[in-house]
């Protein structure tokens, strides 16, 4: 019998904000030593009260939009009750039946193929504190109590874990792109959990579903889920039933397990939650939003493409996250005529990616600027600097930060076009090299490169290669 | 006249007048809850130095030529209220010795208003009952009567400002709390309009009902303390931001031609006859005053107990659910793990009314009966508020009976629940429409001081304060002071 793989995700996504959820602690908590950014409002205190944070809620609302999602007028905050140490308050501020955004999508590329796959509703919440554990005590950190989250529910189109994989790598790409969360799931800023079930193909009713936890990277996500999915199938074809638990992956022995059984599900007792007023997104509002919507990485893509005329490959590696984009932009406007976009983006994929990946740091955090990348490349046109210069001066660039005609100025790396100085150079190679000449001059022709490097090596590299060259072939045919 | 027994605005002319300090007024009261605070317990701590301190530092701000109504003026504030520094422990063992890190808006308001802060007074735990009796602490005795209850939750600050053991006090009024205490002891409780004054610092019982209000020796004094507190505040988002009127002027207008309604259903079978008769004869005042009196039905009424059994309830099964024993309060100390520590914190933390609202709530939210009951209720309660809607349209406000009863003995109706949870009958609506009301006292029987209640629209204080202040200029009531 054949099976297929119905999946569901919920992905949790910490908003970056200045503040709380619902108080003024500074949200940036990172690398904060514990309960340093606490207050009575954030650690649950008798007589406090919930304040929205506008901020947050705007982010969502960005979010909602970004993912196709209609913004309904009205919507409010529930408490979500349960008791838990983390839960200074003994309830959870969250969404139940009005969420800020819902019914969206997000059509994601899965083998070549163009996959539409629903989201049900973005909502926001506070987050909880953090539990850490240290032999039998434990202990808290309250500096994560009240960050905001928001948490994305897709609906239960995807098959497969390639499908689940596609739809994370693009949310995340997309809340990057909208700036409103790191999407690192490593560092707990993306949480993601899914509900699995499998059927016999060509049945309707769903089969019992399976939650899964504790996905803490893009690969165990993808792991976990083809293990559940495998481990399903392989529990139906025994004649078995699948039990409505909640299973965690186990990263170490590459294996989902159990963790608790669902058969007694908490009550959470939902109500309006009563210190806050029902949010009201207006028109004004909703349009003041939509106006800050960015390209998205799609519609940048194409128009990449379109308007400069590069390779689709390239467009979608630049394309990856705007601040790699609009370096290209930016460089790509500030190149003269000469230079061309696709060469811009062969400089930017190739040599400043290869940068980047040797120092650690994003293209927002280098002190280069596009413009400067776009002079380098106009010297390099115009024959001001040869290709290996060019590459060295980039690394000073990346570095440093300077122009790169400040460089080549300091350093006197500009090319040497001055046939009569490149003449003399020739002359002396030549004259120092008797052996190479005579065997050139016997036919074995491959011995110029090597005379080439003597000429290069004498002008410290900055020598018109091709002058060289012609210069090279001249003088040996008059010393024949 | 002795110094204990002046009101606001009276200590405030002799403090204007130099003729007394703020200190000698101060020592004044802390003599007299030396000497009565032993029979009335509505003290759950006295601040003697702070007040001194207070009291001192007011003078000097006197002295530097500052003037404002409470400069000076020692008050008694009820301890559900958060006080930076100051034991609050809502009348509960949960949060016995539980001092918070910071003071209420209310507070806040007051002290810069240069207020003496005398001590905080008893309440029922965490607002819940009708008496104080549920206070984990003790039971305060009514001024008037020390063999009876002095109503609640209020009931510390009713009996301190009766007794006068305080110039006048702050309460919280959740379902009638201040109004009901006002009327069993004799004074003026004003319960403002929800939103009209910051819930931030007042520890929650019901979000929604919740409000913060005045006790008085008259309706004045409590003009001057809703004066001071109103107003919108940032850390409390359900606070209006509407601007505050001056709630003096116009109060000393005529209530000539004014429209008083009379709501049919407030005037129970079964209420004290003499109750009924008070306030029959407090219409005849108004009506002798040029007020027009408007028979209005109610026809929601009956249905605001059990209304507000469901949302009361309901909303403090999650407010009271952060006492858990982990980070503040009581813990029990003999725990194995988590969920027994949950389990014996709240056991023996919680008196048992608050243990009885908690489970109701509880139940009343719970998956299968949230429909039911929950939004069921919620329903009635618009109900509710399209009574008064509808009554505002013909009228300015209404006169009511505050309590169907005067004060009742200790321990009395203490194992009848449904005979104790009638007590607030008539005043739980106010809070269900969120709405404000006046309680002023308006008679006597068999010793006993009567209340009758003005409601009035939302934010329309003014109207009710001037309703009020006109019916106590033609009585005497309220210059009645109990034989202690
Ligand atoms: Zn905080």
């Amino acid at each position: 019998m054949e099976f297929e793989a119905i999946i569901g995700v919920e992905v949790h996504a910490q908003i970056l904000t200045k503040s709380k959820m619902f108080c003024r602690c500074s949200a940036d908590v990172a690398h904060a030593a514990p309960n340093t950014h606490t207050c009575p409002i954030c650690l649950g205190m008798p007589g406090t009260l919930p304040v929205i944070n506008q901020a947050a809620v705007e982010a969502t609302v960005l979010t909602g939009m970004a993912l196709n999602c209609t913004i309904p007028s009205f919507s409010k905050f529930d408490r979500k009750n349960y008791h838990y140490p983390d839960l200074p308050k003994g309830y959870q501020v969250s969404q139940y039946d009005y969420p800020l955004t819902k019914d969206g999508y997000l059509d994601v590329q899965v083998n070549g193929e163009t996959r539409r796959l629903r989201i049900r509703r973005v909502h926001l919440e506070e987050d909880t504190a953090r539990l850490v554990h240290e032999g039998d005590t434990s202990l808290i950190d309250f500096n994560r109590s009240s960050l905001p989250l928001m948490e994305i529910v897709s609906e239960a189109d995807m098959r497969s874990a390639e499908d689940t994989y596609a739809y994370l790598v693009k949310l995340r790409q997309i809340l990057r792109y909208l700036g409103v969360s790191t999407g690192n799931m490593e560092e707990g800023a993306m949480r993601c959990e899914a509900n699995i079930s499998v059927r016999p193909v060509g049945m309707e009713e769903y089969g019992t579903k399976v939650e899964v936890k504790n996905l803490n990277s893009f690969r165990s996500v993808r792991l976990a889920i083809a293990y559940e999915i495998e481990r399903q199938i392989g529990v139906l074809e025994e004649g078995g039933e699948i039990q409505q638990v909640t299973m965690g992956w186990d990263e170490a022995g590459l294996r989902t397990v159990f963790q608790r059984s669902k058969e007694f599900a908490e009550d959470y007792r939902y109500f309006p939650e009563p210190d806050l007023p029902p949010l009201e997104i207006d028109q004004a509002l909703r349009e003041s939003i939509a106006a800050r919507l960015p390209e998205l990485p799609d519609a940048k893509r194409e128009r990449c493409v379109m308007v400069y005329g590069i390779r689709s490959e390239d467009a979608r590696l630049l394309c990856e996250d705007r601040a790699t984009a609009g370096f290209f932009e930016r460089a790509v406007e500030a190149a003269s005529e000469r230079v061309s976009a696709q060469t811009v983006a062969n400089w930017i994929v190739g040599e400043v990616f290869r940068l980047l990946g040797e120092s650690g740091q994003g293209i927002d955090q280098i002190k280069m600027q596009p413009e400067d990348l776009a002079a380098l490349l106009d010297m390099l046109a115009g024959g001001t600097i040869n290709a290996t210069v060019a590459k060295e001066v980039l690394e000073e660039m990346f570095t440093s930060g300077q122009a790169p005609d400040v460089i080549v100025e300091r350093r006197g790396l500009r090319q040497i076009n001055d046939q009569e100085a490149l003449s003399a150079a020739v002359r002396t190679a030549l004259d120092d090299n008797p052996g190479p000449v005579a065997q050139y001059l016997a036919g074995k022709e491959q011995v110029l490169g090597f005379l080439i490097g003597q000429v290069m090596r004498a002008t410290r590299g900055q020598a018109n290669v091709q002058i060289v060259t012609e210069l090279l072939r001249a003088e040996l045919e008059k010393r024949r | 006249m002795e110094l204990y027994d002046l009101t606001i605005h009276q200590a405030h002319e002799l403090l204007a007048r130099r003729e007394i300090s703020s200190v000698e007024l101060t020592q004044a009261l802390l003599d007299r809850i030396a000497a009565v605070d032993e029979k009335v317990k509505a003290y759950l701590c006295v601040l003697e130095e702070a007040a001194l301190a207070d009291a001192a530092a007011a003078d000097r701000r006197r002295a530097e030529g500052e003037d404002h109504p409470l400069l000076g003026i020692p008050l008694a504030v009820k301890d559900v209220l958060t006080t930076r520094g100051i034991e609050t422990t809502c009348g509960s063992r949960m949060l016995e010795n539980f001092k918070p890190t910071f003071d209420a808006t209310a507070i806040i308001k007051l002290r810069d208003a240069g207020a003496v802060l005398m001590g905080k007074t008893n309440t029922d735990e965490f607002a819940m009952g009708s008496t104080t009796e549920n206070s984990a602490f003790f039971t305060t005795h009514n001024p008037w009567d020390l063999s009876r209850v002095p109503g609640g939750s209020s009931g510390g600050s009713a009996a301190a400002t009766a007794a006068g053991e305080c110039i006048a006090a702050i309460g919280s009024d959740t379902g009638g709390s201040i109004r009901q205490p006002a009327s069993f002891c004799g004074v003026a409780g004003l319960k403002p309009t929800y939103g009209r004054v910051s819930r931030h610092g007042l520890v929650a019982f019901a979000s929604s009902l919740d409000q913060v209000g005045a006790l008085g020796k008259d309706v004045t004094d409590c003009a001057l303390l809703l004066q001071t507190m109103a107003g919108h505040d940032p850390m409390d988002s359900t606070s209006a931001e509407l601007p505050v009127p001056d709630y003096r002027e116009g109060m000393d207008r005529s209530v000539a031609g004014i429209k008083l309604g009379v709501p049919r259903e407030y005037f129970r079978e079964g209420m004290q006859p003499e109750v009924e008769q008070a306030v029959r004869q407090a219409l005849d005042v108004y009506e002798s005053l040029g007020a027009e009196l408007v028979d209005i039905s109610m026809p929601h009424t009956d249905y605001c107990l059990s209304t507000y059994y469901v949302l009361a309830p309901a909303e403090a099964s999650a407010n009271l659910a952060r006492f858990d024993g982990i980070r503040y309060g009581y813990s029990a100390p003999d725990a194995q793990d988590i969920w027994e520590t949950y389990r014996k914190t709240r056991a023996e933390g919680f008196g048992p009314e608050v243990k009885r609202r908690i489970m109701l709530g509880t139940y009343a939210l719970s998956t299968g009966y949230y429909d039911a009951y929950y939004l069921k209720a919620q329903k009635v309660r618009t109900l509710i508020k399209q009574d008064f809607d509808r009554a505002y349209a013909q009228v300015d406000a209404l006169v009511a009976p505050t309590v169907p009863l005067t004060a009742f003995r200790i321990g009395e109706k203490i194992d009848d629940l449904l005979q104790l949870y009638l007590v607030d009958i008539l005043t739980l609506s106010t809070n269900l429409a969120g709405i404000c009301g006046v309680s002023i006292p308006c008679g006597m029987a068999n010793g006993l001081p009567i209340g009758m209640q003005v409601l009035g629209n939302a934010y329309q204080e003014a109207t009710v304060l001037r309703v009020a202040y006109a019916y106590e200029q033609a009585t005497d009531w309220h210059l009645r002071r109990p034989p202690l």
